[in-house]
């Protein structure tokens, strides 16, 4: 059924008791042509544009607890492109592209809301880094504004420019902006099985059968199955499942928090990041504050940052801001990222044939949602990666051609 | 075996307690992860391919259980030291000297 006012009318003399379930729950059936295991907004974008784009018939989604529960859910929902290199600039702007017509494309609210985001300058050589930045945003299309102290000041009302963190300048994206988490992972997977997907849920994947170094199965909770190509999407768990595989990767799983604060009305109509002092913030459209900052140093699958990562957000934040020094925090969650040495993801071929990944995007990647899913969804079709993806590959860690945020971005995604 | 684990969840909820081998018991903050113990540098740099230095530079076995891995006591007595800590639990098994062998991972 599609979402229009005519439906929502004519839903409303029946109560709205009678809309469809906006996705079903089939059995896993015993063979597809394409498994996207993880069904996160990456894995289920990746299925859709499978079947969408390249009309891919027989998929299915596995997720091993509830779609968009794991990354997808836990993530402070900011959407930028204005990164330094290259190649990232490519991928990050395709994926900015994609949100602004994702609601109409899906038949979804995904609630994007380009409000622009800062990144503040704290001293001389931040405004030279946002300065750099900002000219090679400039020399690939993607919009930059490099503001004074004073232009920083006027827009963002409440902020301290004269605190213990002086605010000299500010890096500002206009295209930037947050969007609501759990309407990607839903409109993906509504979409998706209007195509025809199926998204199995509680599905964990235990085992990987490999023969002559093709992949031709998959052990899982709710039985076995047998593929023709498999596209691993699972954020946290990328190790794991590669040594499934019989591969590893160079990536180490950490802990990164978040956590909102109470409801309140209207105060900050823009997203504020300091690479700095290590915060970002910014106010949905319920109210909370919703504020994140950098990840713990150590591996971890738990799920739980450690306490007092919480206090390295807060005290900069309460610098920055007095004048949020008075508000509650109401919940703080963990989520298990998964980072590579130099920050950015990596998507593409792995040692076994027809098993194709897409991990590491560290503590960055809801902004890159539709874009990942896109060029990953043509990796996987086509068996080799694209322009954008290529840079990404496994390889690039063999042949030294690192895309290096790590050291350009500093840490906060 | 209750109270075992409502210690386990204090413990984990605040942050580690590290046995420092050299200090004794303290505070997580004290204390900097610096990633995976006892990988050693490559015995024969010039004759080893690009494939093996970019595992020996950047491949990590990030395991789901039993991880080993180097701290500093950056506000104690500033040493290293190995620690073997369970990546699910958070759960700190044991805390050896920096040149100790890597104690055996037990099948409980």
């Amino acid at each position: 059924m599609k979402y229009s006012l005519y439906n929502l009318v004519k839903n409303s003399f029946s109560y709205h008791e009678n809309w469809e379930k906006a996705w079903s729950s089939p059995d896993l059936k015993p063979e597809y042509d394409v498994v996207i295991v993880g069904g996160g907004g990456h894995g289920l974008g990746t299925a859709y544009y499978l079947a969408k784009e390249f009309g891919v018939k027989n998929i299915a989604v596995l997720e091993k607890g509830w779609i968009g529960g794991g990354n997808t859910g836990r993530n402070t929902t900011i959407i930028r492109s204005n990164y330094l290199w290259d190649e990232s600039a490519a991928l990050y702007n395709h994926a900015v592209n994609l949100w602004e017509g994702l609601s109409s494309e899906l038949n979804f609210n995904v609630m994007f809301s380009q409000r622009g985001l800062f990144h503040l300058a704290h001293s001389v050589h931040d405004m030279q880094e946002i300065t750099r930045r900002g000219y090679s945003n400039y020399l690939n299309g993607i919009d930059a504004e490099i503001l004074n102290q004073d232009q920083v000041a006027k827009k963002i009302p409440h902020i301290n420019v004269n605190g213990r963190y002086p605010v000299l300048g500010a890096l500002l994206q206009r295209r930037a902006g947050t969007a609501r988490h759990d309407a990607v992972a839903w409109g993906y997977a509504r979409a998706a099985e209007n195509l025809g997907v199926d998204i199995i849920q509680n599905c964990e994947v235990k085992g990987i059968d490999i023969s002559n170094g093709k992949v031709v199965g998959l052990q899982t909770t709710k039985g076995s199955v047998k593929v023709d190509k498999v596209g691993l999407v699972p954020a946290g768990h990328s190790s794991v499942l590669a040594n499934m595989a019989g591969f590893s990767l160079p990536i180490n799983s950490v802990p990164l928090q978040a956590l909102v604060s109470e409801p309140v009305k209207p105060i900050l109509d823009c997203v504020i990041m300091s690479n700095s002092v290590h915060v970002y913030v910014s106010q949905s459209d319920k109210g909370e504050l919703v504020v994140g900052a950098g990840s713990d140093a150590y591996n971890s699958y738990s799920q739980r940052g450690s306490f007092d990562m919480i206090e390295h957000m807060m005290a900069p934040l309460v610098e920055l801001f007095p004048i949020f020094s008075r508000l509650k925090m109401l919940r703080s969650w963990g989520g298990i990222v998964d980072v590579t040495p130099d920050r950015s993801p990596i998507i593409g071929k792995t040692p076994v044939k027809d098993l194709f990944i897409n991990c590491g995007w560290g503590t960055g990647g809801f902004k890159a949602t539709p874009g990942s899913a896109h060029v990953f969804a043509e990796t996987v079709f086509r068996g080799e990666p694209n322009d954008i993806a290529a840079p990404f590959s496994l390889e690039r860690h063999f042949s030294g051609a690192l895309v290096d945020e790590a050291a350009a971005a500093a840490v906060a995604h | 075996m209750k109270l075992q684990r409502q210690q386990l969840l204090i413990n984990n909820f605040f942050m580690f307690i590290i046995n420092c081998p050299y200090c004794g018991e303290r505070d997580q903050t004290e204390f900097t992860c610096h990633g995976e113990a006892h990988i050693a540098r490559p015995d024969n740099p010039s004759e080893i391919s690009d494939e093996e230095w970019g595992r020996y530079l950047f491949f990590r076995e990030n395991p789901k259980g039993t991880h080993f891995e180097r701290w500093t006591h950056d506000h104690g007595c500033r040493r290293w030291f190995n620690v073997m800590r369970d990546t699910v639990t958070d759960q700190i098994i044991k805390t050896y000297k920096m040149g100790e062998a890597k104690p055996e991972i037990s099948n409980e």
